[in-house]
């Protein structure tokens, strides 16, 4: 299964189809749970990231992840942006303020945050919290992007907020999303790939896929037949 | 009475409340009466000469300052070898440790470390520290020995304060390219702070008020001066405490009282200083 960059990429399917955990061997978030069992290959750059030698905190650098539940960390908004960049080693002030405003905007919550960057982040709504941890992802410059049913807990106006914040995002970045709902998978997708009980059923553009699947199941799931 | 109850439900339940309320009413008593107690009978002997005075007249007169010191110098000594190794040992049972039979030993030996008799401790101290390691009967010994009692206390709160801190945090900020230690050191240890300052408090203040683990290792019957060095016995308030109230005839009991209205405001002190932290960390908190 190759990615395309620069495009949507929507992982979807029923529940414990082995969506989100694909998502953390990206990243290598799986080295934090007792899931050990991977084999095969992920190749990204022409690099097998599986590979025990490689540089994992690099990797996630290159690998973002915005996830289900928004988690601002506890300190301010501009903090929560600057966080990963200082520790990557960004100590000029000047870098570090042009990299929040930048990725404030591209998250589309610029506007809402912009006069506010020193309060705590978790005082923020919901869905503005989301967009912050999006930010947050966006701020170190990563290659690919990666969001595990980011809108679960979000209202619709906060959803279609950050799902037109991914259409601009995907001209930077390769974006891989699981939505959390078929309509989403549809909306949003360029490619789209059908997961069920942890095996691929489908992959493909996410038009063609949508429309006319060629696999019966994957059929019966957009129909609403199960799931 | 079946039917009493059942008709009476209402009633039943208040007398239900009612009695609840007594008995937690009946817990604050005893705490309140020995303040109050202790005030009453030894508010009258606090004054300058007894805070910054030395005893004299064997002990029967003068002030306590020797004893105030020694406590003080006794909770720092503490504070210096236990807080360290204690966070220590916490963040690594938190964070690093696994789940397996070599952890659950350590485990299972911290909770038998806080079971242990205090008299217990002061006599290992004795052997080990003042015997064997010959640092002799002194402040050094006897805050090392304070410090193996308190260690318990300090790991299993503070451990607890860290694995209170929400498991997203480390998902995040690893998912972020932080390092385990950067994740522990700039959000997870912050976050826990008000907790294990709390548990650290609460140690020492257990430590500054023990007469038996001292008794052997450091603390001194009377001395004339302030003790000058951590090789030097020291006098305490504890164990002066006991000294005066069965070791001294004709002792004033105003003096007695006295002593121990000092301790109690010093260790009491430390309660309040603990509860502040806490309440207004709990204020601050942003999850």
């Amino acid at each position: 299964m190759g990615i395309r960059q620069n495009a949507v990429t929507v992982l979807f399917g029923p529940a414990g189809g082995g969506k989100s955990t694909l998502l953390r061997c990206l990243n290598r978030l799986n080295d934090l749970t007792e899931i050990k069992a991977s084999s095969g290959r992920i190749l990204i750059d022409g690099e097998n990231i599986l590979d025990p030698k490689t540089d994992v905190i690099a990797l996630r650098r290159k690998v973002g992840m915005v996830f289900a539940r928004p988690v601002p960390l506890p300190m301010s908004i501009r903090q929560n942006l600057t966080y990963a960049l200082e520790l990557a080693g960004e100590k000029r002030k000047s870098k570090l303020d042009e990299a929040v405003e930048r990725s404030l905007k591209l998250a589309a919550i610029w506007d809402e945050v912009k006069d506010r960057l020193d309060e705590p982040a978790i005082a923020l709504s919901g869905g503005q919290q989301q967009r912050v941890c999006l930010a947050r992802v966006i701020a170190l410059q990563p290659e690919v992007i990666l969001l595990d049913e980011p809108t679960s807990g979000l209202d619709p106006i906060s959803t279609g907020k950050v799902e037109a914040a991914l259409l601009e995002l995907k001209k930077e970045y390769t974006v891989i999303l699981v939505p959390h709902s078929v309509q989403q998978a549809a909306r949003t997708a360029d490619y789209a790939a059908f997961f069920l009980t942890g095996e691929l059923i489908e992959y493909g553009e996410g038009k063609s896929l949508f429309t006319v699947p060629k696999q019966k199941k994957t059929e019966d799931y957009i129909m609403g037949r199960f799931g | 009475m079946m039917k009493f109850l059942a008709q009476n439900r209402h009633t039943v339940q208040r007398l239900g409340f009612s009695a609840i309320t007594l008995m937690a009413v009946v817990t604050v008593l005893p705490i309140v009466g020995t303040i109050l107690f202790i005030l009453f009978k030894g508010g009258s002997a606090i004054s300058v000469e007894f805070l910054t005075g030395f005893p004299h007249d064997g002990m029967r007169a003068g002030g306590i300052l020797p004893a105030i010191i020694g406590t003080l110098y006794l909770t720092i000594g503490t504070a210096i070898f236990s807080v360290p190794l204690g966070i220590a040992a916490a963040i690594y049972l938190a964070e690093y440790a696994k789940d397996n039979q070599w952890t659950r030993l350590i485990r299972i030996a911290i909770i038998n470390l806080a079971g242990i008799p205090s008299v217990v401790y002061g006599l290992f101290g004795l052997g080990l520290f003042v015997l064997f390691l010959q640092f002799g009967t002194s402040i050094l010994a006897a805050s090392l020995t304070l410090s193996i009692m308190t260690l318990p206390v300090i790991i299993s709160t503070s451990e607890e304060a860290l694995r209170a801190v929400p498991q997203a945090f480390r998902t995040v900020s690893i998912s972020l390219g932080a390092t385990r230690w950067q994740t522990i050191s700039r959000i997870i240890l912050k976050e826990a702070l008000p907790g294990i300052l709390t548990g650290v408090i609460l140690g020492l203040e257990r430590a500054a008020g023990e007469t038996a683990p001292i008794l052997f290792t450091g603390a001194a019957f009377f001395l004339p001066r302030l003790p000058q060095s951590p090789f030097d016995a020291t006098m305490a308030l504890p164990y002066h405490l006991f000294v005066i109230s069965t070791q001294v005839p004709e002792m004033p009991i105003q003096i007695q009282y006295g002593t121990a209205l000092v301790l109690l405001v010093f260790v009491l002190t430390m309660n309040v200083i603990a509860t502040v932290i806490r309440s207004r960390a709990r204020a601050r908190r942003q999850w």
